[in-house]
């Protein structure tokens, strides 16, 4: 008869939907796998010293990074849109917990999440010799945010505007890209000089950079927080105005 | 009183109903008449792009999560996410009010537990259903909207289904469902409205749309032997034929002096029918005069 309260909705769905995320396998290796195997290719071969400096110091924030594009972004989009397919996000959106419950549950769960991996790829970092400095985190976490908020955003775009096969070839070819040559990884200065002004503004770009300003020299990256918080806001603008329930 | 009136364009026009409480309204149509749009309009799924719609006397596009927790609603695909298991979800979407129903309890009633351990998308078309009704019906909901409730239930399960749609309108609850069978609405519904083309084409009653005055037409159907010699001079308000040999159909407005003329004339002819079948109008008349024989 009646509704229980907002918070308890959004707190019970963030769980269920992080529990979702984390039956999935192919989800578990996007998330936790995959930047893993990054994080070892990083610290274990020559490959990342053409590109970067210190293997570890430079490369672990950019895995960081590729963590974001993996949850928030590729995993959180096929989820939304296969929802979408089926008509999850209708009969829960009819449900006390709404369209704007449904959504903030998903963002919690890409939080829960994302802290889960972080704590993976940070302990194996300092397993293998990571010692970021102390001073670094809090401006890494300030990074974040905007971060997971542009990168969510941009997800449920796609996943609300395209069919689920759709959003699940995007989401995933967009993560290579990005992981490959968006600046996540490999240091936007790094790459070829033609593609260096796109990759500076891209969201992959402001975001490894301001983890690697955090955690590499406990620096705040200013200009990469604000880029971050103009794809936020956009993004956010865009999947308000064109996402499809159905 | 919980009403709901819809004025829509386009997909719909003119059409206008309400729904009240302790009574199943069925909207029945062919696929593609609208029913589920009119229903999603209800719903607050859908923005009509005129008229009104009222739920509970609120505007249900609109609806807040103090509105949306007094209507349950079982959408035509279900809506349910493929890789739960039934008990789960129904506990998840439990945990969104503030007194549901008991669990165990409604998962007993619809004989979920049988099927607990399989993850949605390995059910049956029943059991969805079954789980799609729980799942509409554990926030203990003053409105419920049923589209097209019985598609894909087995006998057995229709009948704990239809079962317990008679009890809930006798808890008192105002349920809207949709169906394109007859039968469903010939059992279940108090007051139908029929949907063609996105047009209100008849309501009422089911006796009401069964007797109605125009309509009353009986059919009266015998057998005997072949070519015989109708009496039609005596009944000529009524039209007897033979549409196969030996077989004979006798229409219009009947009345009880017509079959003692009829058993008259059989007596005079010396003539003991095989079978004698006197039928009423049922829903399906009604609505296949409206929606035209075709199969569409």
């Amino acid at each position: 008869m009646s509704a229980a309260a907002l918070p308890v909705r959004v707190l019970q769905h963030g769980r269920y939907e992080t529990l979702a995320m984390l039956r999935n396998g192919e989800q578990l290796v996007l998330a936790i796998v995959l930047p893993l195997l990054a994080l070892s290719a990083i610290a274990f071969t020559p490959f990342f010293d053409a590109f970067g400096g210190p293997r570890l110091e430079t490369g672990t924030p950019g895995v960081i990074a590729l963590c974001v594009l993996s949850t928030a972004f590729t995993g959180q989009g096929i989820a939304t849109g296969f929802d979408r397919r089926y008509g999850v996000l209708r009969f829960l959106s009819t449900t006390p917990l709404g369209r704007s419950g449904l959504i903030l549950g998903k963002i919690l769960a890409v939080g829960a999440v994302l802290s889960l991996q972080l704590a993976v790829i940070g302990t194996t970092a300092v397993l293998l010799g990571w010692q970021p400095p102390p001073g670094g985190i809090l401006p890494a976490l300030a990074m974040l945010i905007p971060g997971i908020a542009a990168f969510t955003a941009l997800g449920l775009l796609i996943a609300g505007t395209l069919r689920p096969e759709a959003t699940l070839a995007v989401t995933n070819l967009v993560w290579v890209l990005l992981a490959a040559v968006g600046g996540t990884i490999i240091p936007g200065d790094r790459l070829p000089e033609a593609i260096q002004p796109v990759v500076a503004l891209l969201p992959s770009a402001a975001l490894g950079d301001g983890l690697r300003a955090a955690l590499a020299s406990g620096t705040f990256d200013l200009s990469s927080f604000a880029l971050l918080c103009g794809w936020a806001a956009v993004a956010s603008v865009a999947a308000v105005r064109w996402f499809k329930w159905s | 009183m919980s009403s709901l009136d819809g004025k829509m364009v386009r997909v719909l026009d003119g059409v206008s109903l309400r729904a009240e409480t302790g009574r199943v309204t069925a909207l029945l149509g062919a696929n593609g008449a609208g029913k589920t749009t009119t229903l999603e309009c209800a719903q607050g799924l859908q923005k009509p792009s005129g008229g009104s719609v009222r739920l509970l006397g609120q505007d249900p596009w609109r609806a807040g999560a103090a509105l949306r927790s007094r209507v349950g609603i079982m959408l035509q695909e279900g809506g349910l996410p493929p890789a739960v298991r039934p008990l789960a979800l129904l506990q998840h979407v439990a945990g969104m009010y503030a007194a549901p129903r008991d669990v165990p309890g409604l998962a007993d009633r619809l004989g979920l537990n049988s099927f607990a351990r399989t993850p949605v998308r390995r059910l049956s078309g029943g059991q969805k259903q079954r789980l799609a009704l729980a799942c509409a019906l554990v926030g203990n909901p003053e409105v419920l909207f049923l589209d097209e409730p019985s598609a894909g239930l087995d006998p057995q399960s229709r009948n704990i289904v239809f079962e317990l749609i008679n009890e809930l309108r006798a808890e008192g609850l105002a349920i809207v469902l949709t169906t394109h069978l007859l039968d469903d609405a010939q059992k279940l519904a108090d007051y139908v409205y029929i949907i063609d083309h996105g047009r209100l084409v008849r309501h009422g009653t089911v006796p009401d749309l069964t007797r109605h005055a125009a309509d009353a037409v009986r059919e009266l159907h015998f057998e005997a032997a072949e070519h015989l010699r109708l009496p039609s001079a005596r009944l000529p308000h009524l039209t007897i034929t033979e549409p196969t040999p030996g077989r004979y159909r006798v229409s219009g407005p009947l009345t009880p002096e017509d079959l003692a003329v009829l058993a008259a004339w059989w007596a005079e002819e010396r003539i003991l029918p095989a079978s004698i079948a006197l039928t009423s109008r049922s829903l399906e008349d009604v609505f296949l005069d409206i929606s035209g024989r075709n199969i569409r």
